[in-house]
């Protein structure tokens, strides 16, 4: 029996821009098997990445309920989404948001601050996760002194250090080359198939989705193909 | 707690040049109330009593500007424990122009260098030729360098006070020695420093003749000091002209107070140091949360709470501040006798270092405070969008 790690029932969600409410998101459901790639296209403004949010809890529905890895995230206060954040998502950003005056190794270490490990701990896991993911010999070295693909390698290092189930990545080769664009895809789908991480990725690039296992289309706040992934 | 540190200590130095600035401004404050801190809390903590003190000096008890009767000198001379007694009178002088200070004092030779033996560095022939020269004067090396006097000048000085009987304010002096402090502390209390006869000026002036601006007194036991001082104001009680004995140091002390209120001086001088730190600091502050807005929102996606956020942005301040701080302390700890040199008689310890880093944690708060509240409410979906 499959075991479903992302729910979505009836969800939406609308901003306020000004005075004028902004449909975003109009009674979503979706569900997603553990251990999918899941890749979500559409075209601008069709709510992909506020789907991503919401599944990532970086943010909570205006109706409607998501629960992910077991937890009702609609139900969550702020407080409680952040701790639930650090241990059970890891977040890839399409410009990789490092801290710039950080090393590579520090940088993967700070999800680890959050926990209770100590200094060698933290140092031995962010080793691990660089090794992982290919740039150990980066380690000391400010994001400045990295390429675009050796960046985002490691913002997917930070993302993995804390051993999340899912990983959310808004467009992760939105800023690379074709080469590096493949590198990291590559890198997902090893994490994906030998390490079981569930992934949902946000992409524009027809061959980005073709690494994943599934793909969803979204248009208008709508996911236009059934919104079930489960097996 | 101290698993922050790095983090925090980075974010710090994201813009060296700014934050070098901002550290230097700090120090620079704190280095100024460190000093004024110190000099306040001297001028506000005269010393416990006349105990321990070997001279004292006796003024009007209603204040140092009014004279004491010239014959008070006997009595104070017979009191029990007095062993030397001398006789001064503010004279106010300077040379040519106002902005040359000159610290003109008429003494009585004999008791005054009697009173202070041990003090001055002056040859006997330079001595014997002041004791000999009614007109005489003897001038500080430092003060014959300043303005190029030579022996066997005739040096003319301005009293702001004192009149001589033709109406005329100028005074005129025969240099006829110099002297130098024994105690290279003192060598710049004494660095404008003219002695001349006390005859000389009480015949010459058109008032206030038999009057004197104070006593000084040698003690035979320091440690009875205050039962003398006691012994001498019991004199004068219920007289018209009251006094007020001390020890030298606090009327020193007392001399620099008429100057004005010293606290509110120097505390108007920090008020204004800090009100303007403030701004700076905190713009530096606000700025800098300003420019990394969207590393806050990436450090709130991987799980950092509101308040470790808003700590993080109070500790980054907290370390600006009470660091350059301890800085500023220490260097107005190593400028202390720099200080003294300047304010001699009054006694200086380093109290401000307690306050200031009091000081420096508030200061702190208050600039960490603001920008932190704004990184603490910062909206991640809004942050990463660029809609902050």
């Amino acid at each position: 029996m499959t075991e479903t790690i992302v729910s979505l029932r009836r969800v939406a969600k609308s901003y306020l821009r000004g005075k004028q409410s902004i449909d975003v998101l109009q009674d979503l459901n979706l569900e997603i098997t553990k251990g999918d790639f899941v890749a979500l296209m559409g075209p601008s403004g069709s709510g992909k990445t506020t789907l991503l949010n919401l599944i990532g809890g970086l943010d909570t529905p205006t109706s409607g309920e998501i629960t992910v890895a077991g937890q009702r995230l609609d139900q969550l206060g702020s407080g409680a989404l952040a701790r639930w954040r650090s241990t059970h998502v890891g977040f890839v950003f399409q410009f990789y948001n490092l801290m710039p005056m950080l090393t590579a190794q520090r940088n993967v270490e700070l999800p680890l601050l959050l926990t209770h490990l100590s200094a060698a701990q933290r140092k031995a896991h962010a080793v691990a996760a660089l090794t992982l993911v290919g740039v150990a010999d980066r380690a000391k070295h400010k994001p400045s002194e990295l390429s675009g693909g050796q960046a985002q390698r490691v913002a997917i290092a930070r993302a993995l250090v804390a051993d999340p189930t899912l990983l959310v990545c808004d467009e992760p080769t939105g800023d690379l080359d074709r080469k590096s664009a493949d590198d990291v895809l590559h890198l997902l789908q090893m994490l994906n198939r030998e390490h079981g991480k569930s992934i949902v990725m946000v992409t524009h690039d027809p061959k980005a989705a073709e690494f994943a296992s599934h793909q969803l289309h979204m248009d208008k706040g709508s996911l236009l193909a059934a919104g079930s992934l489960a097996a | 707690m101290m698993k922050y540190f790095p983090l925090v200590w980075a974010t710090l130095w994201r813009k060296k040049t700014r934050t070098i600035f901002t550290l230097l401004s700090v120090v620079v404050a704190f280095l100024l109330f460190g000093v004024l801190e110190t000099v306040d809390y001297a001028f506000s903590h005269p010393s416990a009593g006349a105990t321990g003190a070997d001279k004292l000096v006796t003024t009007n008890k209603y204040s140092i500007t009014l004279p004491l009767p010239f014959a008070d000198r006997q009595q104070i001379r017979s009191v029990p424990g007095v062993e030397e007694v001398t006789w001064l009178t503010w004279f106010g002088g300077y040379y040519q122009e106002s902005k040359n200070f000159v610290f003109a004092l008429p003494i009585d030779t004999d008791t005054y260098f009697n009173l202070h033996k041990d003090e001055f560095i002056v040859s006997d022939s330079e001595m014997q030729a002041f004791r000999n020269t009614r007109t005489g004067g003897l001038v500080n090396v430092a003060l014959m360098k300043k303005f190029g006097w030579k022996v066997g000048d005739k040096v003319p000085l301005h009293s702001t006070i004192w009149t001589q009987k033709d109406g005329s304010l100028d005074w005129a002096f025969d240099v006829v020695g110099t002297f130098d402090a024994k105690d290279p502390t003192q060598a710049s209390q004494q660095a404008s420093s003219l002695l001349f006869h006390y005859e000389l000026f009480d015949e010459g002036r058109s008032f206030g003749k038999g009057n004197v601006g104070w006593y000084e007194e040698r003690v035979a036991d320091p440690s009875q000091a205050a039962v003398v001082a006691n012994r001498i104001d019991a004199l004068f009680t219920n007289s018209s002209d009251e006094t007020k004995t001390q020890p030298a140091k606090d009327f020193a002390m007392a001399f620099i107070k008429q100057l004005g209120d010293i606290g509110f001086v120097l505390r108007a001088i920090l008020g204004a140091v800090f009100f303007t730190l403030l701004f700076l600091t905190g713009n530096t502050m606000m700025q800098s949360v300003r420019e990394r807005v969207p590393e806050l929102a990436v450090l709130k996606t991987l799980g950092f709470g509101d308040a470790a956020v808003l700590g993080l942005v109070i500790a980054e301040s907290m370390l600006l501040c009470v660091t350059a701080a301890l800085f500023g302390l220490a260097l107005s700890f190593a400028a202390l006798p720099i200080v003294k040199m300047g304010l001699q008689g009054v006694d200086l310890s380093p109290k401000a270092v307690l306050p200031g880093i009091g000081v420096a944690v508030l200061l702190a708060f208050i600039v960490g405070l603001p920008p932190g509240l704004r990184a603490m409410r910062l909206t991640i979906v809004d942050a990463l969008a660029d809609r902050h």
